[in-house]
């Protein structure tokens, strides 16, 4: 990989640490989590709040269901070449009662996944620009 | 008061790969539905249009591109954009225009030229967009029906063997029907030897984009009885309820699913809740159904969609399918006129495509896919941005 500076390739939506979260939100009044962040208007039906707090959100948790992507998806995906495969999990955080997609880490396949295997969110390479590279959130097993 | 109106006539423009204007679909679609009735055109007076984003400016106004086409006569019209439900959608507008008593007869009518491959967003840096975010991170629309593939594999036990035996099935009865768009009688080993797309779902697992048209002709029970045809089938029940806070499965286009960690809140799955009102509506159940449509984006969605239904207990689906039970001549046939798996999707037009299939049925009309004493119907179908649909159609 090049010395490029790695940027979030979607602003704001997790942190940049060693042990990476993703940013949502929190009601204020009732306490349900958005991601992504949601602060104009509160879902859920039996609540008309207004009023959020920025939360990062729990970087563990267990694989609801998983798969993988065998093509290429069109723009504005950007693809490596040749085109590699790679797995994508479903993973439900406990606390936030919600599941969250991404992709697992470069290297394992669906072969070394299961359902309700637990995992930890990471930050890996989505592509790479003329000035920088682009990281975004990916799963991967938690370490024992 | 009755809330069922009559099925006067039906018409499909074959799907396929046609790559003409979507409008010819529709128009063709249309005539057939109203010589099927024996209705004049000049006696419509609402045109409801299924409207298809994908075809451009007219597409959004599709109600009156289809009543230009077949010639101005005064008629009013509607076009409605549900997604995958567009057609149900456009189908409960001209229901509501009869049953307030200010339309007697009614055309609708839904068609789409499809483009090939994946459906993509914009482009741009729009990450306030779900459609955009998930297509930039790598996830597509197999995604999603294959995670919930690989769920009925861990939590039921669902096997590829099942997977393939849907496609198997339904390309058994679509090679019957001259308006499906794939009519080979695949294999098994056909399905095993198609490439992987997204584990474990492989191409024949997945349902292609097509070109194709419906159109139905309906009217008031009166209408029906002073046209000499009071025994046409009846729309008894159509359910267009949205989801209900907070969603329990992780739905395209979303990255995520709600959170349900506030106090009362539940996790609901929408697509079970669809049929729960079209059976209030139509005052029946689950056990006076003689055959379903459902959406089979994926084989292993079919499945997904017979337990939502309430056609077998959850879990239970494969078992009904191994038993052969949701096959022609089973005991509760699924998909005869073969699903998408046969024909692809084409959406403004596919909820209306599978209304059109009952009453077939339902007349007793279907040929080599006939389900002997079809007496009552039901439709299921899901799409994008908490859309979707649930019809019955008896006798």
């Amino acid at each position: 990989m090049s010395q490029k500076p790695q940027v979030p390739a979607i602003e704001g939506w997790h942190t940049m640490a060693a042990q990476p979260h993703l940013i949502g939100t929190q009601c204020e009044s009732c306490g349900t989590y958005f991601f992504p962040k949601q602060s104009d208007y509160c879902r859920n039906p039996a609540c008309d709040s207004t009023d959020f707090r920025e939360v990062e959100l729990s970087r563990t948790g267990h694989i609801w269901s998983y798969t993988n992507a065998c093509y290429k998806p069109p723009a504005p995906f950007v693809a490596q070449e040749p085109f590699i495969p790679y797995a994508i999990a479903a993973v439900q955080l406990e606390k936030e009662q919600m599941v969250v997609l991404g992709q697992v880490i470069e290297g394992l396949t669906v072969d070394d996944l299961k359902v309700g295997m637990p995992m930890e969110l990471v930050l890996e390479p989505l592509h790479e620009t003329d000035d920088d590279i682009k990281v975004t959130w990916k799963w991967q097993p938690l370490a024992q | 008061m009755s809330k069922e109106i009559a099925i006067l006539g039906v018409g499909m423009h074959p799907w396929g790969k046609w790559g003409h204007n979507f409008v010819q679909y529709g128009v063709a679609a249309a005539r057939e539905a109203l010589a099927d009735a024996g209705v004049p055109w000049q006696d419509i007076t609402y045109v409801s249009g299924g409207a298809t984003i994908r075809c451009g400016y007219p597409g959004y106004v599709a109600g009156a591109t289809f009543a230009q086409a077949l010639g101005w006569q005064g008629a009013e019209v509607n076009t409605s954009y549900a997604a995958c439900a567009s057609g149900s959608q456009a189908l409960a507008a001209a229901r509501n225009k009869i049953l307030a008593g200010e339309c007697e007869v009614a055309l609708v009518v839904g068609a789409d030229t499809t483009p090939k491959g994946f459906l993509a967003p914009a482009g741009g840096y729009r990450p306030e967009d779900p459609d955009w975010v998930r297509f930039y991170l790598g996830i597509t629309n197999p995604t999603y029906f294959a995670l919930y593939a690989r769920r009925r594999m861990d939590l039921y036990g669902d096997t590829l063997d099942d997977f393939a035996a849907v496609k198997v099935k339904n390309s058994r009865v679509g090679s019957k029907n001259p308006r499906a768009r794939y009519r080979k009688c695949f294999t098994a080993e056909d399905v095993a030897a198609s490439a992987m797309v997204a584990d474990p779902l492989r191409l024949m697992d997945i349902c292609a984009t097509s070109d194709g048209g419906a159109a139905i002709i309906v009217s008031s029970l009166e209408y029906a009885r002073k046209i000499g045809k009071a025994n046409a089938p009846r729309v008894a029940a159509i359910s267009l309820v949205t989801p209900t806070f907070a969603s329990a499965v992780v739905e395209m286009p979303d990255i995520a699913t709600d959170s349900a960690a506030a106090a009362g809140v539940e996790a609901h799955a929408y697509r079970a809740s669809l049929p729960v009102r079209a059976y209030e509506e139509a005052g029946i159940g689950p056990s006076d159904i003689s055959l379903a449509e459902v959406y089979d984006l994926s084989t292993a969605l079919e499945l997904d969609w017979i337990e939502d239904l309430q056609l077998a207990p959850r879990g239970e689906a494969a078992a009904l399918l191994r038993a052969g039970d949701t096959a022609l001549g089973g005991k509760i046939p699924v998909n005869v006129s073969g699903g998408l798996a046969c024909f692809g999707e084409a959406v403004p037009a596919q909820a209306l495509s599978q209304v059109c299939e009952l009453t077939w049925q339902l007349r007793g009309q279907a040929g080599d896919r006939q389900v002997e004493g079809a007496k009552v119907g039901i439709t299921a179908n899901q799409g994008l941005f908490g859309h979707g649909s649930s019809v019955i159609v008896k006798k």
